[in-house]
């Protein structure tokens, strides 16, 4: 992963180490391009431009930039239904995210699969798994592939809480240990699975500890804080890649905004959510980097016309033709 | 070379992974046991655990790691050791297997080959014994096989192997242990058109997997008093060989479908809507069938036996199709 700056980086302020200075601007861009994009496809939903399900992830954003900063190009993603943002920050184009939900043929996946179903062979993003723990067992899979095939890759692996109670979830994190495959299993906790609590669920609420009990090493992370996560996250992404078998970071996270466009937020109290609003990753690297007002002006500027662009680009989508609605259901590539 | 259906399938198996190092096989058991039904016998020894790969009882963990392994670049086989556990990977297999290509507009596929044994016949009762290959072939995306000779057990799955999409092979129970003469050189088959396994010009009987031997006994049956059954091996349940199935019952214009699957919503059900839809105006009596009784298979010998369809219930659903009608 590049950490992409702007020429405005060399402005170091004073008692900030450059480097710590490029990679805080690196986490808070992309956590804006993130933001910026959510509220986009929020918009466009209220204009009936998406339809299906939508699942936004403001508030989290320091979760998905903070593990894609520790990724090489190399290396394998498998996300969430809740996945714009790591789409994006994998390098999907925003204009290809959106023309996806807009259901156009120049969507990332020919508007075959949708806001739950990003995927991606460039980036080697690989969903967009709408069935919770579902992707897991996946990413295991990659992993192994890499190990029976002797390359250094990680494949990260990000989930919700919810996912933990899933029996999916156990059989991989067993395996992964097991085979001691080369996963980095992301736990975005955002305390809430859809609408029930994690304390209504779970007879042990924490996390990395159930991890621990699968010989795993389990950090939790604030995962309001890109920086503390892009920091776990070399730390782990290093040691998977060097053969210390899979890691689990748990980052302890809470989503804004409610769980689809379909949710009146009934179980979670307005004081519960202001609380984690004040935390705002974004507010707070803004202003743990001293960042002046022109430069952060400027910033927008760059991500606002980025997400102007991309809603251009699905705007001017095209519609498959209809005779290709049973095209991929089977590869066309042949044997190979 | 005389040899056992389950010596194919190992035959099949020991060579996929001498040509193609992309190629393990991994289940429950399949390794230190020596598989469940002894088709992976020896293949841990010679060659090693890293391909031949013990799991531990998660069939949504290996399948679906079996899923990501394909599409990192392996050539999984995945044993499961029933149809019926299954059903604990079903996640995996229809939500993922199933659906990667279409979802991603085709920039993914999933080569991977799923092995499962199925059907009844060995007082195993009702977790152990049902035929659900018929559900599977209901779902867009997978292609479903059912090898019941010799030469397809020993061909069909390097053929699925390199098939760039996911294949179930059924194995049938039973069949394991017939045994037969097979070629040395016996190599790949095709894994979508239906075989002619006896032909006849008075009935068809359209079957696959388990029911094979038993519609062909049914057939030796018939010719002795008259009756020449044309006997059409499936192979194929996904996609289903349309062409054969016309070539078929345009010659006999009678059909009866043998499927150990239950009746109700089954594989046998779309075989007669088929030919009712395709071949209306060549039939010359009601498509027949013959399936399994409706109940969860009972463990006791006479009643698992009044479950399935047999040789006897075959002639007779023959001798009704061919007194039907002109």
């Amino acid at each position: 992963m590049t950490h992409q700056t702007t020429d405005r980086t060399t402005a170091a302020l004073p008692g900030i180490d450059p480097a710590h200075r490029e990679l805080a601007l690196h986490l808070l861009h992309q956590m804006l391009r993130v933001r910026r994009l959510e509220e986009t496809c929020v918009e466009l939903y209220s204009a009936s431009k998406i339809r299906g399900f939508l699942h936004v992830q403001i508030g989290e954003e320091a979760v998905a930039a903070g593990v894609m900063s520790a990724l090489g190009p190399e290396d394998a993603v498998v996300a969430t239904y809740r996945e714009h943002g790591h789409a994006l920050l994998r390098g999907v184009p925003a204009g290809a995210i959106l023309a996806e939900m807009y259901g156009k043929q120049e969507g990332c996946c020919r508007g075959r699969g949708g806001s739950m179903h990003l995927f991606d062979a460039g980036t080697r993003f690989f969903g967009g798994n709408a069935i919770v723990a579902g992707g897991l067992p996946v990413a295991v899979g990659l992993a192994l592939a890499d190990r029976m095939q002797g390359r250094d890759r990680v494949t990260a692996c990000f989930f919700g809480d919810g996912a933990v109670a899933e029996g999916e979830f156990h059989e991989s994190l067993n395996l992964a240990a097991l085979w001691q495959l080369p996963v980095l299993f992301c736990c975005e906790n955002n305390l809430y699975a859809m609408g029930t609590s994690l304390t209504l669920t779970e007879s042990q609420t924490d996390l990395a500890l159930k991890a621990a009990g699968y010989e795993i090493p389990a950090w939790g992370v604030d995962g309001m804080d890109a920086l503390a996560v892009a920091e776990a996250s070399r730390r782990a992404v290093d040691a998977v890649r060097s053969g210390g078998g899979p890691h689990f970071l748990e980052m302890r996270t809470f989503r804004f905004r409610a769980h689809s466009m379909f949710d009146p937020e009934r179980y979670r109290d307005k004081a519960e959510v202001a609380q984690w609003v004040e935390r705002d990753p974004i507010d707070t690297l803004r202003a743990h980097l001293g960042l002046p007002d022109d430069e952060w002006a400027a910033l927008r500027t760059d991500v606002d016309a980025e997400l102007q662009q991309a809603v251009a680009f699905a705007e001017a989508g095209t519609d498959e033709p209809v005779e290709e609605l049973t095209r991929w259901v089977y590869s066309e590539r042949g044997a190979r | 070379m005389k040899t056992s259906y389950r010596e194919a399938m190992r035959t099949a198996i020991r060579e996929a992974m001498l040509r193609d190092d992309r190629v393990f096989l991994m289940g429950e058991d399949v390794g230190h046991y020596g598989g469940c039904y002894a088709v992976s016998l020896g293949l841990l020894e010679e060659f090693g655990p890293e391909r031949i790969r013990d799991t531990p009882l998660s069939e949504s963990g290996f399948v679906g790691a079996g899923i990501g392994a394909a599409l990192g670049g392996m050539r999984p086989i995945v044993e499961i050791m029933t149809v019926n556990f299954s059903l604990l990977a079903l996640d995996q297999i229809i939500n993922n297997a199933a659906t990667l290509s279409h979802m991603s507009g085709g920039q993914f596929s999933v080569p991977i080959v799923i092995r499962m044994t199925t059907g009844a016949g060995r007082q195993l009762a009702a977790q152990h014994s049902h035929s659900l290959e018929g559900w599977y072939a209901h779902i867009p995306g997978l292609r479903i096989v059912a090898p019941a000779t010799l030469a397809d057990a020993r061909g069909m799955l390097w053929t699925a192997l390199e098939d760039p999409d996911p294949v179930l092979l059924f194995e049938h129970g039973t069949l394991y242990n017939v045994q037969g003469e097979l070629d040395d050189d016996a190599g790949p088959v095709d894994i979508a058109t239906a075989a002619v396994r006896r032909p006849g010009d008075q009935v068809s009987l359209i079957t696959y997997g388990g029911t094979l031997p038993t519609a062909l006994d049914a057939a030796d049956r018939l010719a002795a008093e008259g009756i020449e059954a044309e006997v059409l091996d499936l192979r194929s349940l996904r996609p289903l060989d349309d062409a054969a199935l016309a070539a078929t019952v345009g010659k006999t214009h009678r059909a009866v479908v043998v499927d150990e699957g239950w009746r109700s919503g089954s594989l046998s059900a779309e075989i007669s809507a088929r030919i009712t839809e395709n071949l209306f105006y060549d039939l010359d009596a009601p498509v027949g069938r013959v399936c399994s009784a409706e109940v969860p298979m009972p463990y006791a010998r006479h009643l698992e036996l009044a479950a399935l369809p047999t040789a006897d219930r075959v002639v007779a659903a023959v001798h009704e199709v061919v007194h039907a009608g002109g």
